[in-house]
């Protein structure tokens, strides 16, 4: 006695539940017959054009997947492929710039990607050879000293925000400032800087310092927005719990709530970093130009990465193409800072997410 | 209200006659217990013309209750009748949401928590609570959340003291065996009965005299429900237990007294219909609602 006793045989007309599908190898021919289509798209040129072979590559893919499947599997799964199709090819056509980027700065920042560059300066340099040592350290110091202003003053904020504010009129105006802060002009944030410390300290001012307020101006709302979802997302039965054992508010926020949301915090931090480090505008105006080192932030001018690359391309020098190798290299090399960053970040978020939560 | 108030801080610790007074109404009760036995915190809630809002909205009037100490004292009712905001009213957490605020007295030793210069973190650690979903601390490990009551608090363990608070809260909450070889692990890898056992143990961990319980087992299946009853039994030697529960059998299989709630219609503020032994509640009630109820022909 086996079980296919028991299974009933199969009925003659085709089934309710069955239905003809467009196999892999359906799929698989469509997309083949799609990309060859995209090749042809360049004979009149006689030489390929990457852009418009994927670009209509993409668009024949949409259009043949979803008449094919129309024919064969019928309505339902046509529009499901179409829809798929769509999304993918969105997305697609989105990273086709970014890898575009990416590929051109690797390409032609690798001419000058050696030790000179990362262990000398312009310092008495016209033509090749030189480095953007000091434009490292300047973009590290003020980016650095950026992050040690805004992340105090943008977690506190954020704090006051989602466990005091609790639709008090402050809050509210805190958080519209906030978001009016977020869309000001970097720009805008240079100047101000600019201004201040020309009240400050006299006119013509010019220091990493200042460069660093200008970008705290720009970093503070990005961290408050981001470490504010964060708290939010912390349930209050969490924070029930501990109050019901009788701890304190403060010691609850501290110990309960930014453990739990620190690995998001963590990663806002990060994002509002990276969306800082590559500001020209507001150093150039604040923290200026110079072609040494200069490790003291409070002192003199200082160069960023940012700034170093623009000029490096506006004033070459002699020959130009040095000057155009070292602007390549050092937007590689701030490339390269970012990624270590986002991958530090994802490191420690995810030592630091809760234990037991996905 | 001093006079009372005087009456009940004078009230004696050990009661051999419990039953002797549950009968009788609270004034005489607490009178005839302050003459004959000595003084002492004996953790008896008294409640007196409480009503609970949530801003302008009345979610609970008029609750005139005693809640007898050592004991376990279930709150019935149909749901939305403020069984939870009232139970969050004995140990101020109700206004820990935006605009929730009490009118009225809760006496616990004499001491009114709603009285001025009350610190409701004290209230708090005097009156601990066990939630409707277990809710342990996903940063930390079993160990960590049993201590986090008193760790939080500022509290400095010696070496062995730490291992001994944890191995007599978690025995206490009928979870040491099966936690025993995995105190280091994150508590939310536990099953969701031994995870709500965990919050009872982390809630006893900081001794409180008086555990509240807001549909513990609601969210847990029949064997869990089981343990953490029989939990209530061995607790309520030591603390004075106030349950919420949606299950009838469960509030006669495990408390003493019994209150039940209603409300009369949406919008309408929910009360206190009667209280009095569980057995008497169960079996023969003064109100037709208690009745109706009971007996499951509410509606």
């Amino acid at each position: 006695m086996t079980i296919t006793e028991h299974r009933p045989a199969p009925l003659e007309h085709p089934s309710s539940i069955t239905a003809r599908r467009l196999g892999r190898s359906g799929h698989v021919a469509v997309a083949i017959g799609a990309v060859g289509f995209g090749a042809l798209s360049w004979l009149p040129q006689g030489a390929p054009n990457w852009a418009r072979w994927i670009i209509v590559t993409l668009v024949a893919y949409c259009a043949a997947i979803y008449v094919i499947s129309r024919i064969v599997e019928g309505r339902r799964q046509a529009l499901d492929r179409l829809m798929s199709a769509i999304v993918t090819s969105c997305f697609l056509i989105v990273a086709m710039p970014l890898v575009s980027l990416v590929w051109t700065v690797v390409e032609r920042g690798k001419n000058r990607f050696d030790a000179t560059f990362f262990t000398e300066t312009m310092r008495g340099v016209v033509g090749e050879g030189g480095g953007a040592y000091h434009a490292i350290v300047g973009t590290l110091i003020v980016t650095g000293l950026a992050t040690l202003m805004s992340v105090p003053f943008g977690l506190f904020t954020a704090i006051y925000l989602a466990e005091y504010g609790h639709g008090a009129k402050l809050a509210k105006a805190i958080q519209s400032m906030v978001d009016v802060m977020t869309g000001i002009p970097s720009i805008v944030a240079g100047l101000f800087a600019y201004a201040l410390f020309e009240l400050l300290f006299g006119p013509g001012t010019r220091s990493g310092i200042a460069g660093a307020v200008a970008l705290t101006v720009l970093m503070t709302p990005v961290v408050v927005r981001s470490a504010e979802e964060m708290l939010r997302l912390v349930p209050d039965e969490l924070r029930e719990a501990s109050y019901a054992l009788g701890v304190p508010k403060w010691k609850t926020i501290v110990k309960v709530v930014l453990p739990t949301a620190i690995a998001g915090i963590i990663t806002g931090v990060v994002l509002a970093i990276a969306r800082v480090i590559g500001e020209t505008a507001p150093l150039l105006v604040t923290a200026g130009l110079a072609q040494g080192v200069n490790w003291n932030p409070f002192d003199g001018r200082m160069t960023t990465l940012p700034v170093f690359t623009y000029y490096q391309y506006v004033q070459p020098g002699l020959p130009p193409e040095a000057g155009q190798d070292r602007a390549w290299t050092a937007a590689l090399t701030l490339m390269i800072i970012v990624g270590v960053l986002f991958s530090l970040a994802r490191i420690l978020s995810t030592a630091l997410k809760p234990k037991g939560l996905k | 209200m001093s006079d009372h108030q005087t009456a009940i801080r004078t009230t004696g610790e050990e009661f051999s006659d419990m039953t002797d007074r549950l009968d009788t109404p609270i004034d005489t009760a607490v009178a005839s217990a302050s003459n004959d036995l000595p003084t002492g915190p004996d953790n008896r809630i008294v409640v007196e013309n409480l009503n609970i809002y949530y801003g302008s909205f009345l979610a609970v009037k008029d609750v005139n209750m005693v809640i007898e100490p050592r004991s376990v004292t279930a709150l019935i009712g149909p749901s939305g009748c403020g069984k939870s905001t009232f139970i969050r009213s004995l140990n101020r957490m109700h206004e820990v949401i935006d605009g929730a605020y009490v009118e009225g007295s809760v006496f616990v030793d004499g001491e009114d928590l709603y009285g001025p210069g009350v610190d409701p973190v004290a209230v708090r650690r005097k009156v601990g609570m066990v939630f409707q979903r277990p809710n342990p601390f996903p940063t930390m490990s079993i160990a960590d959340n049993v201590l986090a009551g008193k760790r939080l608090n500022s509290k400095r363990f010696a070496k062995g003291e730490a291992e001994e608070l944890v191995e007599k809260s978690l025995r206490g909450a009928n979870l040491w065996d099966e936690v025993k070889d995995r105190l280091d692990k994150p508590g939310s890898g536990l099953s969701g009965g031994q995870q709500q056992r965990l919050c009872i143990a982390r809630a006893i961990a900081v001794e409180p005299e008086i555990l509240l319980m807001d549909e513990p087992c609601s969210a847990l299946d029949p064997i869990s429900t089981l343990a953490i009853e029989q939990l209530m039994n061995e607790l309520k030697s030591t603390y004075t237990i106030v349950i919420v529960t949606h299950n009838m059998q469960q509030a006669a299989r495990v408390s003493q007294r019994t209150a039940f709630f209603t409300i009369d219609g949406t919008g309408q503020p929910g009360h206190v219909v009667e209280m009095d032994d569980t057995d008497v509640m169960f079996s023969n009630p003064k109100q037709q609602s208690t009745i109706d109820y009971v007996t499951g022909r509410f509606g």
